[in-house]
């Protein structure tokens, strides 16, 4: 394998693999934010703001891993 | 049925008419701004000039908007106002009334900033103004570096990018492109808001706020103090990254759908990124607004600040 096809495999690979956890996490807030919505939907504008806010924390857990990804692709 | 027929040989005439007629090329995808002229010895990039168009769009907005006020408020004044009472109404919900109207300026410019370049990074001109430059050895910056030492396949990868270009030919660059697809704009912001975040919990806490960080207490509050310290690093990365990432990676998919269905298929994902371009700026901005009243917020009890501590409505 030539070393840019390993760098182009690692890149995927970390963002790849990057992505499961949030993505599992973020999935998570989202049924437990719709079972609250459910018990009480007029908790709504509390829910949706600390929703929104938990997944962008959530969210910073790709993020590093798509900093790693285009630090192979394009810095390393 | 007979109508799910019809939507689906429609689309397919759709994509390979389009194909045919208008056949529309893979753009060159580049993670750097690139140079689209000088002043004074100063580069000015495209999204530079992106960033200038959403500021003075801004301006105009609120300029209408406040000049001629009425105290029933109509057109652009009534838009302005909706804004701004919107913005002021989750700033006093997050952080209560005092503080709120205290981090209220700098909440607001971050959501509005960033919002309308997102938005605006939407309209058509935005990446499709091009233009022609001669290419200097320069140009070939990190987007293309890569790449460049392997010249096996640079023709399925960039059609009529820079990569296999030989210097000295004509080269279209992007006259204006999203602000936020520029990591210096988004590092900008980010650090503006780190930063005014740092001084708003000096003022507040004072010596408090530094014992935050630096702490000799004990073995534990001293490690705790360093991540604390770790953690606000980390927010400059994650709230660069985190606007960065989903603006580029919406112009990306963007031009991949275009150039796979050229005629209507990417209208859904305009749609999807207007959605994305207003939750990025509002997670910026709330999360500036969190940040803040935390830092304000003395703690006794030596936990380290999370999101669960966060006032609620």
């Amino acid at each position: 394998m030539t070393d840019a096809g390993v760098r182009l495999l690692a890149a995927a690979l970390a963002i790849g693999l990057g992505a499961i956890g949030p993505g599992l996490g973020i999935g998570m807030l989202g049924a437990k934010a719709m079972e609250a919505l459910g018990r009480n939907p007029e908790a709504e504008p509390a829910i949706r703001g600390n929703l929104i806010l938990a997944i962008a924390f959530a969210e910073a857990i790709a993020i590093y891993a798509l900093v790693v990804a285009l630090i192979i692709k394009f810095v390393a | 049925m007979g109508r799910t027929l019809l939507i689906v040989v429609v689309v397919l005439v759709m994509l390979v008419a389009g194909a045919l007629i208008a056949p529309v090329r893979l753009p060159h995808i580049q993670l750097a701004a690139e140079t689209v002229g000088h002043l004074g010895g100063i580069p000015i990039t495209n999204t530079m000039i992106a960033g200038w168009i959403s500021t003075l769009v801004v301006l105009a907005i609120f300029w209408l908007g406040t000049s001629n006020q009425a105290l029933v408020p109509r057109g652009m004044q009534n838009f302005a106002e909706y804004i701004t009472e919107f913005v002021l109404g989750l700033c006093e919900s997050v952080a209560g009334i005092a503080r709120g109207r205290q981090f209220f300026p700098l909440v607001a410019t971050i959501f509005l900033f960033v919002i309308t370049s997102n938005w605006m990074g939407l309209l058509p001109g935005y990446n499709t103004i091009v233009v022609r430059e001669r290419v200097a050895a320069t140009e070939a910056t990190a987007g293309n570096a890569a790449a460049k030492p392997e010249a096996t396949k640079p023709e399925a990868a960039k059609p009529e990018g820079t990569a296999a270009s030989p210097k000295g030919e004509i080269e279209e660059i992007p006259l204006i492109r999203a602000a936020s697809t520029d990591l210096n704009t988004t590092l900008a912001i980010a650090l503006t808001s780190v930063i005014a975040t740092q001084i708003f919990g000096l003022r507040a806490l004072g010596g408090g706020y530094v014992s935050k960080f630096i702490n000799f207490k004990g073995p534990i509050d001293f490690y705790v103090g360093l991540l604390e310290l770790i953690a606000e690093v980390a927010k400059i990365i994650s709230f660069t990254f985190r606007l960065f990432g989903n603006v580029f990676a919406g112009e990306v998919l963007l031009a991949v759908i275009t150039f796979l269905v050229p005629w209507g298929a990417a209208i859904p994902f305009y749609g999807l990124e207007l959605f994305v371009g207003f939750i990025q700026a509002f997670v910026f901005a709330i999360l500036t607004l969190v940040f803040m009243t935390l830092a304000t917020t003395a703690h006794e009890h030596g936990d380290a600040a999370h999101a669960h501590e966060a006032p609620h409505h």
